[in-house]
This record gives C-alpha cells, sequence and structure tokens, in this order.
C-alpha cells in the first residue's frame, strides 16, 4: 500500500517545479501532484457546486422536447442534489452535436445514414460549479429524424482539473461505453429494419393482390383514380422497400468504413456477429427482392405470404434464444403509405433502441467508471501511483498487497474492447494494436502528471476477465440447437394460421385480421416486446449477475479510500456527507507527514537509477543494466544511503499510531461506529454466509480489498482483545501455521477472517488460508495452508483431531479462540510492537490496516533488500568461507535492520518467500505449495 | 481440552519424549511427495544423487521421482511404472557395464509371479517374465558376473538378457526370503530357519550351474534378516533374538548374541495375564551394518553389537513405541530408525554422563531390578559386565507420516526419504542448507535474465 494518503502528505513544496538535478528525486510520474497555487484548499471547491459528488449524466436530444437528462449514475436523486439537470443537458446538449445528413445526399437515390463519429468536449459552467465531460453520441432509429437520435453520456465532476487530467481515461472509458451502446444499437436497428421490411414486404403483397382482385374485376377501370391510387401506393411501397433494403446494406457495412477514433475499439467477435447478421438478412432480401412475382390468386398469394412469413420467421428466431416459443412468432403489419412523422408518436426509450443486453452492460460500464473515478484528484492520483509502482514491485508484491489483476492488462496501449455479450474466449487472443491516443496538446501539468501510457483501467477488462466462460460457451452454443427447434414451431404455427384462413381460429389469425382492418399500423405496435426481449432478458440476468459481482469487484478494487469512504458511500448514500466530512478531517489529520520519510528514501534508492521520464519497468531491458548494478554489483557501497535510511526507518514506528489516531469528537465517533458495526455484520454474514470448509477464504474468488479492510476491523479487535495478539501474529508471519480451534464456526471464521491479513503471500484467493476445517488435518495441509480454522468437536472425530493437533504441535501454534489461549513459542521481538500494541488509539478497521499495510509494506521493502543484496548470501571473495557470509547476513539483520532473533525470522520467512516466487513465478500461487520449513523450538502457553 | 491431551501424550513415554526443542536436528523442511494409493514399503536408489526410486508395493505401481541435488530439488514424479497385476515384493537396480556407458535399469518381482525389467528413464518396460513357479521374494544382482538371481522357492540365476542360466528347487516351504552375495561365487539364501549356501560354477562354454554346498542351521526360529558385513563376514537375526555373526569364507559361527528382553516380561508381569507377550518383542526385524558396528532392530528397541569386541555397546529397549521397521547407522556414533509409531527417530551413541553411578540412570534401575529376578543368558551379563557401555540419545525425531515408516533412504546433505503406509513420501531436508541454494540459484537466474 505504497499510495496509501499518508504518501500524499509527503510533499515539500519547494521541490515542484524544479528540473530535478537531484538524481535521489523521484521520477516525476512518481511524485505527488500540488495543489494548484491558486485555491490551497483542494475541498473548497465543491463548496459552491449544488451537487456533492461526481456522477454520470446521459442526456439526448429529443426531437419532440428538446434537450432531456435521460439518467444518472448513480441512479439517485440525492446525487445532483439541488442541481438542475435539465438546464445542464441543455448546455452540454447544446455545445456539439454534429449535423447529420437526412434525407438523399447528392449523388444517391437512397437516405443515407450518417455514420458520425463520437465528439468529447470538456465544458464547464462556472456558475453552476459544474463541469463535464461530454462524449456525444448518435444512435439510429428508424422513425427517428435522419434515422438518428443524438445522445450524449456527461462525467459531470465540481473540479475542473479532475476532468481535465482525466480526460484520456475518462474518453476512453466512455469510448468503451459509447462502443457498447452503438453496437447494440446496430443490432436492434438491424433488427428494426428486418420487421419494417416485413411489414412492406407484406404490405406490398396485399396491396398487389388488391390490385390485381381489382384488375380481375374490372380490367377496364385500369385507370380510375382509385387504380392509380393503389399504383402510386404500390409503387411508394417498392420505393421503401428498396431505401430499407439499403439501409441495411448500409448498416451491415458499417464496420468496413475507416474509424478515425481510436478508442473506438470493439470486440471483434461482436462485429463478426453483427455483420454476418446484417449479411443474411441482406442476402434474405435480395432474394425477396420481386415481390412481383406474386400469384395474383389470392389462394396462392396468400400462400405465398405465409411461405415469405414462414422465412421470416425463422429468420426472427434465428438471432433468439430459447423462449421463444411460447410466443407466437411476429405478425406483419399492414403500413400506410404515408409514414407517420408526428409529435404524438412515442419516441423509442434508450434502452429500447439498443439491445437490452447491451445497455444493462453499458450501464454497467458507467457504473464502473463513476465508481473508479470516485475521489478527488489527488486520491485518484495516489490510486494510480500506487498501481503504477505495485506493477513494478512484482517481486513483492504477493506478500501482503491484493491482486491486481491485471496480469493480462494491456502493457503496451493496446486496449482490450468492452464486450457486452462477453466474448471474452476470442478477446484473449486477439492482439488488438490501436494507435496511441493522441489528442491535442494537454496543458503543462497534464503532461506532467499523467503517467506516460494510458492507463487502462482495470475495471472494463475485468468484465472480460471476471465472466465466466463456461456461461458464455453456453449461450454460444444453446443457441444454434434452439434455432432448429423453433424454426419448425414457428413455421407450423404461421402456416397453420395462414392455410386455415377460413376456419377463423388462431391468434394470428384474428390479429391479422385486426391488422387488414385498422388503419395501418399503431406505431406503438413496434414498441410492443419484440419475440425475442425474454430472451436477452434472459440472457441478461445472467449475465447482468457476472457483471454486478465483477462491479462489485472492482469497488473492492479501488484501493485504500479516503479511509472508506468509498466503501461508506457505496454501502449507504445516506451518510454520504457525515462521512465525506469524517474523512476530510482525517485527512487533514493525515496531512502530517508521518514515516513516509523512509518509504519515500526507499523508493528513491530503488528507483534511482531511472531516468525521470521513463518509468522503471522490472523486467524490461533497458533499465536492465541499472537495476543490476544497483542490486548486484554495487555493494556494499551502495547500501549505505539505505541503511541509513533504514535507521531512520526503524527508529519511527511510533509516530504512525499517534498520527493515524482518529480525531475524537461526536462525529468520529459516530463514523467509527457505524464502520463497527458494518464491519463485523459484514464479516459476519460474509462468514457464515458461505459453506463448506472447502472453500478457500475469498470463498473462490479473489481476496478483495474490501474484504481486506473488512478483515481490518476484526484484526484491530484480535489485537485489541487478546493480550498475546503479537505472539499469534509472530507466528503468521514468520510462517508457522497458526491454527484457530473454536466451537463456534462463525467466531472462528471471523477470526481466521481477520488474522488471514498477516498471512505474508496468501495467494490470490487466499489458497494458503482455510477458513474452516471439521476434519482432522494432515501433513499435507499443514504445508498447504499456513492459517487454519479448526472445528472443535467433542466425538471420536475430535479427539482424532485433537490427535493429529497434538501430533503435529512441533509445526503449528495453537490459537484457541473459544478458552482464549494460544500456545506457541516465545515472542520477545519490536518489530511487532507497532502493529500489535492492544492500548492502541486506533479505533477504526480501516486506519489500522492502512496502519498495518504500511507495517508489512515495510517489512516486505526490508525483505526484498534482504533477499537480492549480494553479499549476503555469498562470499565476496573467494577466501571467504560460508561462516563469513552468515555472519555478515547475522550482523546485517541485528545490527542494520535492528532486527533480534526472533524478528529475523519474520524476514527470513519472507525472503524465503520472495525467493520461491521469485524462482518459480509461473507456476501460480496455488500450484506447487512451497516447501514446508520449519524449526524445533519449545512452545509457550499464553492465557489471557 | 486439547492442552491436556498435549501434556498427556508427553507423560506417557517421558524417558522418550524429546520435545519441540532439538538443536541437532538439522531436517527443518519437508516436501509431502503424493502419488500412490497404498502403503509404500519400498525405497531404491537408482543414481547416486539424483533419482530415489519408490515403489508402492500393493497397488502395483513403481514410481520414480526427480531428487536432484541444489535447489531444484522439485521432487516431481517422473515417470509410473504400471505392469504388474499384483503388489510388488521385490525390487532392485541393475547396473550392466559394457565397458562404455553403464545403464542403470531397474528389476522388480511382483506377487503375480512376474518379473520385469524396467528403463527408468523411458519408464518402459525392456523385459518380462511371467508365469514362473512361485513368486520372487528376493532379488540379488551380482555384478561381477553380469547376472542376476531371484530367489522364492526355487533359485533361479539369469542373465541380463532375462535368459535363465540355471535354477535350483528348494526343500523348504517358506522357501528363500533373503540373499547375500559371499566370496568365491558363493551366496548365502536364508529359508526359514537355515541359512544355505550356494555356489556357482561357470564352466568353460560360460554356462553357469549352481549347487547348494552347505546348509547352516544354527537358529533357532525364523531368519528375519541376512547382512553382509564386510569382506569377510556376515550376519543373520532371527525373529527369536538370536543374532549370529558368520565367517563368510568357511561359514563358521564367529559369535552368538541371543539378545532378550526379559525386563520387559519382569516389569509387565501384570501385563502378560492381559496380553500375551509378542514374539515380535524380541524379533530381529532389521539389520545394519557399517563393518563395525551392527545395528540391530529388535522388536521396538535397538541394539548397537560392535564387531570387533564382539559385544553389544549401547542399545535401547524402548525406542519406538512400536515395532522398529528399518535403521541406518548414519556414523560411528550416530544412527537412524522408523517405526510403526510413524515416527522417524534419530540417535546418538553417547559415553553415558557418569558411568561409575549406572544405577542413577532410570533405564538401568529397571535393568538390574529386572537382572536380579529373572534367568541369567550371557549376553546380558556382558551387557551389565562391560563398564563401558554406552548410551543411545536420542537427538531428534521428524513427525509427519501418520502411518507406519516403511523404509528411509538417505541422501546425505541431501536429505532423507521416508516411506510410509499412509500412501505418502516424505522428503526431509536441511532448511539452512536449501535456503541457502536457492539464494544461489536466485542470484544466478538473476544474472541469466539480467537483472529484475
Amino acid at each position: 500500500m505504497i499510495g496509501s494518503p499518508d504518501v500524499v502528505a509527503f510533499t515539500k513544496e519547494d521541490e515542484y517545479g524544479e528540473t530535478s538535478p537531484d538524481p535521489w528525486a523521484l521520477p516525476k510520474e512518481f511524485s505527488v501532484p500540488l495543489h494548484p497555487p491558486c485555491d490551497s484548499n483542494p475541498w473548497s471547491k465543491t463548496s459552491y457546486a449544488k451537487f456533492t459528488k461526481d456522477f454520470i449524466l446521459i442526456s439526448e436530444f429529443s426531437e419532440q422536447v428538446g434537450p432531456q437528462p435521460l439518467l444518472t449514475i448513480p441512479d439517485d436523486p440525492k446525487v445532483c442534489g439541488t442541481f438542475d439537470l435539465n438546464y445542464f443537458s441543455l448546455r452540454i446538449m447544446s455545445v456539439d452535436y454534429q449535423a447529420s445528413f437526412v434525407g438523399h445526399p447528392p449523388g444517391t437515390g437512397y437516405p443515407r445514414l450518417s455514420f458520425v463519429e463520437d465528439s468529447r468536449v470538456v465544458l464547464g459552467d462556472s456558475k453552476e460549479g459544474a463541469f463535464a465531460y461530454v462524449h456525444h453520441l448518435t444512435l439510429y432509429d428508424l422513425e427517428a429524424r435522419g434515422f438518428v437520435r443524438p445522445f450524449c453520456m456527461a462525467y459531470v465532476s465540481a473540479d475542473e482539473r479532475k476532468i481535465m487530467l482525466q480526460f484520456q481515461e475518462l474518453s476512453l472509458r466512455f469510448s468503451q461505453a459509447s462502443e457498447c451502446l452503438k453496437s447494440g444499437n446496430r443490432r436492434a436497428f438491424a433488427k428494426e429494419l428486418q420487421r419494417k421490411l416485413r411489414d412492406l414486404e407484406y404490405t406490398h403483397s396485399v396491396l398487389q393482390r388488391e390490385e390485381g382482385l381489382q384488375r380481375e374485376a374490372a380490367p377496364q377501370s385500369m385507370y380510375s383514380a382509385h387504380a392509380v391510387e393503389k399504383a402510386n401506393e404500390l409503387a411508394n411501397v417498392e420505393k421503401s422497400i428498396y431505401e430499407h433494403r439499403d439501409l441495411l446494406r448500409q448498416i451491415s457495412s458499417y464496420h468496413q468504413r475507416p474509424r478515425r477514433d481510436p478508442n473506438a475499439v470493439t470486440c471483434h467477435k461482436c462485429i463478426t456477429e453483427c455483420v454476418s447478421e446484417c449479411e443474411k438478412l441482406l442476402e434474405k432480401y435480395a432474394k425477396l427482392a420481386k415481390p412481383f412475382t406474386y400469384s395474383d390468386k389470392g389462394e396462392k398469394g396468400e400462400d405465398g405470404q405465409g411461405q415469405i412469413d414462414h422465412e421470416g420467421g425463422e429468420e426472427v428466431d434465428a438471432e433468439d434464444d430459447e423462449g421463444v416459443k411460447r410466443r407466437p412468432s411476429y405478425t406483419p403489419q399492414l403500413i400506410k403509405a404515408k409514414s407517420a412523422k408526428c409529435f404524438d408518436k412515442r419516441l423509442k426509450t434508450l434502452q429500447e433502441l439498443c439491445d437490452d443486453t447491451f445497455y444493462n452492460a453499458t450501464v454497467e460500464l458507467l457504473k464502473d467508471t463513476e465508481r473508479c473515478f470516485r475521489g478527488d484528484l489527488s486520491y485518484l492520483h495516489t490510486r494510480r501511483l500506487d498501481r503504477a509502482l505495485r506493477k513494478k514491485l512484482r517481486v513483492t508484491n504477493f506478500l501482503f498487497e491484493e491482486d491486481l489483476r491485471d496480469d493480462d492488462e494491456d502493457e503496451g496501449g493496446t486496449l482490450r474492447p468492452f464486450c457486452a455479450v462477453n466474448h471474452a474466449v476470442d478477446n484473449f487472443t486477439l492482439t488488438l494494436n490501436p494507435p496511441p491516443i493522441v489528442l491535442g496538446p494537454e496543458p503543462l501539468e497534464l503532461d506532467a502528471l499523467e503517467p506516460p501510457d494510458p492507463l487502462d483501467p482495470a475495471s472494463e477488462t475485468s468484465h472480460t476477465h471476471e465472466s465466466e466462460l463456461g456461461l458464455v460457451e453456453s449461450h454460444l452454443e444453446s443457441s444454434p440447437s434452439d434455432q432448429t427447434l423453433e424454426t419448425q414451431e414457428s413455421s407450423e404455427e404461421t402456416k397453420g394460421s395462414f392455410s386455415s384462413d377460413k376456419s377463423g381460429l388462431g391468434q394470428a389469425e384474428g390479429q391479422q385480421n385486426l391488422a387488414m382492418t385498422s388503419e395501418g399500423p399503431d406505431p406503438d405496435s413496434d414498441l410492443t416486446p419484440d419475440p425475442d426481449q425474454n430472451t436477452d432478458l434472459e440472457r441478461e440476468s445472467s449475465s447482468e449477475d457476472i457483471e454486478t459481482t465483477a462491479g462489485e469487484d472492482e469497488g473492492d478494487q479501488t484501493p485504500v479510500s479516503l479511509l472508506e469512504v468509498m466503501s461508506e458511500l457505496e454501502g449507504r448514500e445516506d451518510e454520504c456527507e457525515v462521512v465525506t466530512n469524517g474523512a476530510c478531517e482525517v485527512e487533514s489529520d493525515l496531512l502530517v507527514p508521518l514515516d513516509t520519510a523512509c518509504c519515500m528514501a526507499q523508493e528513491g534508492f530503488l528507483y534511482e537509477a531511472s531516468a525521470p521520464e521513463t518509468v522503471p519497468r522490472f523486467g524490461q531491458n533497458s533499465n536492465v543494466q541499472h537495476d543490476q548494478t544497483l542490486v548486484v554489483n554495487q555493494e556494499p557501497q551502495a547500501l549505505l544511503p539505505l541503511q541509513d535510511d533504514y535507521t531512520v526507518g526503524s527508529s519511527c514506528p511510533e509516530s504512525p499510531a499517534a498520527g493515524l489516531e482518529l480525531p475524537v469528537g461526536l462525529l468520529g465517533d459516530a463514523v467509527s461506529r457505524t464502520s463497527v458495526e458494518d464491519g463485523s455484520d459484514c464479516t459476519m454474514s460474509a462468514s457464515t454466509g458461505s459453506d463448506r470448509a472447502a472453500s478457500p477464504l475469498g470463498y473462490g474468488g479473489v481476496v478483495t480489498l474490501r474484504q481486506r479492510k473488512r478483515a481490518g476491523q476484526g484484526a484491530l479487535r484480535f489485537v485489541r482483545q487478546y493480550p498475546f495478539a503479537m505472539q499469534a501474529l509472530w507466528c503468521l508471519l514468520s510462517g508457522r501455521t497458526l491454527v484457530v480451534l473454536g466451537a463456534d464456526e462463525g467466531r472462528v471464521r471471523r477470526l481466521v477472517a481477520a488474522l488471514a491479513l498477516f498471512v505474508p503471500g496468501p495467494g490470490k484467493c487466499g489458497e494458503r488460508v482455510q477458513a474452516w476445517l471439521s476434519c482432522p488435518f494432515t501433513l499435507t495441509d499443514l504445508q498447504r495452508w499456513k492459517l487454519i480454522g479448526l472445528q472443535r468437536v467433542a466425538s471420536p472425530v475430535g479427539s482424532s483431531m485433537l490427535y493429529s493437533l497434538s501430533r503435529y504441535s512441533r509445526y503449528i501454534s495453537i490459537l484457541d479462540a473459544d478458552q482464549k489461549t494460544l500456545r506457541c513459542p516465545p515472542y520477545h521481538g519490536q518489530l511487532l510492537a507497532n502493529i500489535a500494541d492492544h492500548r492502541t488509539y486506533i479505533r477504526r478497521g480501516s486506519t489500522y490496516f492502512l496502519h498495518l499495510q504500511s507495517t508489512l509494506c515495510h517489512l516486505a521493502a526490508k525483505a526484498f533488500l534482504f533477499t537480492f543484496t549480494h553479499h549476503l548470501h555469498l562470499p565476496v571473495s573467494f577466501t571467504e568461507g560460508p561462516e563469513v557470509v552468515e555472519g555478515r547476513r547475522r550482523c546485517f539483520l541485528q545490527e542494520q535492520l535492528g532486527l533480534g532473533e526472533e524478528d529475523s525470522r519474520i524476514l527470513l520467512y519472507l525472503s524465503q518467500l520472495i525467493t520461491q516466487q521469485y524462482l518459480q513465478p509461473a507456476t501460480g500461487s496455488g500450484a506447487a505449495a512451497p516447501c514446508f520449513s520449519f524449526n524445533y523450538t519449545t512452545s509457550v502457553f499464553y492465557k489471557i | 481440552n486439547i492442552f491436556w491431551f498435549l501434556s498427556s501424550s508427553v507423560t506417557k513415554s517421558p524417558v522418550l519424549c524429546i520435545g519441540e526443542e532439538q538443536p541437532k536436528n538439522w531436517f527443518t523442511e519437508l516436501q509431502v511427495l503424493k502419488g500412490h494409493f497404498d502403503i509404500v514399503r519400498f525405497l531404491v536408489q537408482i543414481d547416486d544423487f539424483s533419482i530415489s526410486e519408490r515403489c508402492d508395493a500393493a497397488d502395483d505401481t513403481v514410481q520414480l521421482i526427480a531428487f536432484s541435488p541444489g535447489a531444484r530439488q522439485t521432487g516431481e514424479r517422473l515417470q509410473e511404472l504400471r505392469g504388474h497385476s499384483q503388489q510388488i515384493t521385490a525390487m532392485t537396480t541393475f547396473t550392466c557395464d559394457d565397458g562404455l556407458t553403464s545403464h542403470t535399469s531397474l528389476i522388480t518381482a511382483s506377487s503375480d509371479r512376474s518379473l520385469s525389467l524396467w528403463d527408468p528413464d523411458t519408464g518402459n518396460r525392456v523385459q518380462t517374465i511371467s508365469d514362473l513357479q512361485s513368486s520372487v521374494k528376493c532379488l540379488l544382482v551380482l555384478e561381477r558376473l553380469c547376472v542376476w538371481i531371484s530367489g522364492g522357492e526355487e533359485l533361479c540365476v539369469w542373465n541380463k538378457d532375462f535368459q535363465l542360466q540355471c535354477h535350483k528347487q528348494n526343500h523348504s516351504d517358506t522357501g528363500i526370503t533373503a540373499l547375500i552375495e559371499l566370496p568365491k561365487n558363493c551366496l548365502a539364501a536364508a529359508m526359514d530357519k537355515e541359512i544355505a549356501i550356494y555356489r556357482l560354477t561357470v564352466s568353460t562354454d560360460s554356462s553357469l550351474s549352481v549347487a547348494e554346498i552347505r546348509c547352516l542351521s544354527d537358529h533357532q526360529d525364523q531368519i528375519r534378516s541376512l547382512i553382509n558385513v564386510n569382506d569377510g563376514l556376515f550376519a543373520s537375526g532371527s525373529h527369536a533374538g538370536e543374532l549370529i555373526l558368520w565367517d563368510a569364507i568357511d561359514w563358521n559361527i564367529l559369535a552368538y548374541e541371543h539378545i532378550l528382553w526379559e525386563e520387559s516380561q519382569a516389569c509387565a508381569q501384570a501385563e502378560i495375564r492381559l496380553a500375551a507377550p509378542k514374539p515380535s518383542e524380541m524379533s530381529i526385524q532389521h539389520l545394519t551394518t557399517n563393518g563395525k558396528l551392527i545395528l540391530a532392530a529388535v522388536g521396538s528397541g535397538l541394539y548397537v553389537y560392535s564387531v570387533l569386541s564382539k559385544m553389544v555397546v549401547a542399545y535401547r529397549k524402548v525406542a519406538h513405541d512400536s515395532n522398529v521397521l528399518h535403521t541406518m547407522l548414519l556414523s560411528d556414533s550416530e544412527l537412524m530408525s522408523c517405526s510403526e509409531d510413524g515416527s522417524v527417530r534419530m540417535w546418538e551413541i553417547q559415553d553415558l554422563p557418569l558411568p561409575a553411578e549406572p544405577a542413577s540412570a532410570g533405564f538401568f534401575g529397571m535393568w538390574t531390578f529386572s537382572r536380579s529376578n529373572k534367568q541369567t543368558g550371557a549376553p546380558i551379563k556382558k551387557v551389565t559386565d562391560v563398564p563401558n557401555i554406552r548410551m543411545l540419545e536420542l537427538t531428534g525425531d521428524l513427525i509427519g507420516h501418520s502411518g507406519a515408516v516403511q523404509m528411509f533412504v538417505n541422501f546425505g546433505e541431501n536429505g532423507l526419504v521416508t516411506c510410509s503406509a499412509d500412501h505418502l513420501l516424505i522428503l526431509w531436508k536441511n532448511g539452512e542448507r536449501q535456503s541457502h541454494l536457492r539464494s544461489l540459484a536466485l542470484f544466478e537466474k538473476l544474472e541469466e535474465s539480467g537483472g529484475l
């Protein structure tokens, strides 16, 4: 947790802005942005905005009522407060939306769809105190003017700088959302066109039949006014058919045109699916391009109609999944010659314009975006810094940091397209290489502060990443089989309804009659849920589950917020004000520089050799030499400054406790109390809710930051409650398996969840932790698990369990949760006094968690140093024997790191883990359990 | 209460509990090797340091595990040799030196009355012989003659191509249970209570013949163990606790030692009524030697016999909670034993702290009591009368297996492999050394990859 807020606090005014000639200074991208000098209080900005936090607004320029807000994310009226959304919609929609061609551009005979690129602007309303990144996009609607519906999505914030500085990411994310909406829209549009075409074909055939009847009845009246009118109508319909067919062609050619927008990356699978769908349609309607071949005979015409409809039905069903069987297939409607372009018709909603799947995916994506951009600029920056740093520290990250889950994230600026239907499988193999985003020249600070590569936030990738491949596959598999089934059924149905004309039975018949007699299609009839919506819903619900879980995880991904502001906000919007205020206070408290000096110094050491403008990346060739010389060859001189830093570092462990102390007052108490309740409840439910013991701590999933933060509360309680907490923590940190023995599953699980924070290298899903075990464990289990929750049972099973406990007692420490005793080797060190002080003043779990993370990070850094310092493990000269090296190692641990025998054991264990991880990083944490080390020491018995 | 339980296990055998503080025990790292599905009975070392062989006696498979020295001691499964349909009864390596290269292969014998030759590199079954008259119980390779001998109800001599050279039917019901090589192309085969001496003759047309030339029937009970001590000696141990040292040339008895733990009968007379005394209490389960000392596993006790002085130098009547199954002499003063109780124990032969007051040790107090109580055997007298008898001091134990530890193979500083009835193998290593090796590997990799 390098980027926890206390690092933010460490900024020196005078250093900022210098073109650092100081080789010890941090590279620019790791330096911390200062508040712009004009306003010293970064929180003052929000004061005059009428909303309390950022939100996303989706607006539409309705052709009927003008600009109107459609939805806000989060979808809560409290979010925007008294802020006038209508007015703001007007503002943002009036800025730019591109003029689209309407009607017939010269050179073509048919109306053209305009393929408009999205536009992105930042605009502000200083009076309202609102600034927005606005992303305009157009969607296609057959009934709209020029077939386009302009929309915009806006990220509204009170902080202009935040928007400016996050422009690239915002643009990226909104482009993804826009692409998602648009691809859904194209599908829906094609579907609508298809429906319309079928209507037109049907109308055409009906007209033809009428005309033929007329001609048969009175051939002489060929040129009567009525006949002429009919002929005109027929011609109109034909023209309309051609027009629509052309539209269909256009929409299917959408993907072939060059995209100027580098952010617009869509899932290739989606594209090919859509294209093939459209092409199928095109092909079909090209086949039917001769509507004049219909027989004049009414009977035959109807048969032909039935045939057509049969095919049409097939096509509809081809796109559908299961569930259509219950519904009558689509019945073509007669279309009035004049299309209804009136203002009283109901425009389609955004959801109807896009496929439901895509709409919901977009909303999720935007929700995610909103979540991702929560917090103020410094927080965002710190988080990014934290991520960037942690990405570099892959060697030690596995110890205590939660998994970043960005292993497959783009390294060189490639974007993973967001895909609404989770075409994850194919996307993994895709190598998309869009050109780097080139924006106009940015303001100076932007360049300076922006990391060199556009960080593709892990969130959108996590959707595909998280998606269950099985689900996708089953979905993909299921469709063809269903298709054939439904084809049969629907064809039978339609045949029946049309051939048994006289019988007058059947719903389709009735509807048909109704349509015949009515004045033309009700504009709303198109809006009645079309047959495949149900399947969409079903598919949706399943995929939505994934999305939401992914979204939650994503929320957890946000590294330590301003002391849980984020999670609090997520949890209860009601208290958001209180919490924010509380957080502000905390934050300002945190501004006191703490032991960050040593952190910074370490970083300075580690990154000292790299040029300021390039991010050093382990494993990259450019910095290899530097790093190597830094770590390996330059000793022992290279260590000298660092050792000084370490003495500084080890001398200040007392200060953070004081510094992180919460403001004690009404507010602070209230906040802490709620968080206490919250935390305990959550851990409770999370623990008891989950089932079998075999599941790891994370219940099969990745242990998220939120879980860890909640565990922080439990850990704090443990530390405060048990005077021998330090010994227990020492066991965990020095690699001795700790068995938590108890009769109450909830209590044991809570304890385990809390203590899991201290398990070094717990694995991505907490594989090294077993929350609840109700059978005797074996040596293999001990090798695998470092923390075990064991059920105490009074039965034969229990006695065999006790037997295993006593048999393996030399390898384990036993924490009895019921009797509050601990049996473990004695620990008298000082290293853990900092985090295991049972008289700590820390009240909040998240504060403690931060504190803990900082201490553990410190430990990990020391272990890293110890592991990779050449002369501590290898002789410097040939004359040196192993005992000299051993002595040097001991001296380093004792004299320079100031660690006693027992504290050294922690470091040795961490170092051992680092070594093993480094030697076999690819095998994954769960695959090969590292060898199991132990030592033979006597245990002592601690009681409260 | 768990802690009560812990302490009770401690008080149960106070003499033998070493506790958790074991400064001399350097096995501070372990690795569990899984793969077998039944009791693992044999371990055979194939390469000098690189491969250990484990055999699963009951689920018919032999598995090879990599065990290369250095940091890459992966303990990974290299091959699985499948082919036998019943449990494997004997296993040995067979190195045939054809002048340029020597290739080690593996011979296995199974209860399905078949013999197989395996190539450990590929896992292929190179040769196999089935439908033997009886199942083979022991195997002996005579590398000098490039032949190997299988012993069961009949004694068969095979060449390296699995061709039967000659065979000899036995009259004993039990068949040959152990085979050792003696000088002058002789073999000693243990059959029930007798030791038969065979001689192999290579005739001019290079055909082999085997003839029984002597039968030694001095043991009172079934011979359990038969080993070569050095060039001139071999030893045999019987179920009744007789240890006989033989001259390897003229097959005379050099020494006769009858190990009797009669104090157990004395002390446990109350218990005798409850349970009949187990004959296995004095059965010599296993003999091992380093040429100077013979270590006998007698019941659950250990017994160190000096070849030179022909007397007992150290012993421990209750070395384990249950029968000792396998022993090893690490050096002249260190030894190791494993037992049915699931533990491996390391011992050191130490001088008594106060040799002038043998009664001060609790064990010897018991000893004298029992001695005065009952029969006086020659070896017992010897034991007590010898002033410089030393102690077997427990220096450490390895606890990990949950079943009887059948056998172990020592790889020196590379570690120790134990196999057990709990289907597992455990690789015990020196944690410090491993850590050092890993550190070396780390810097090696660092150098290879050119930095972090």
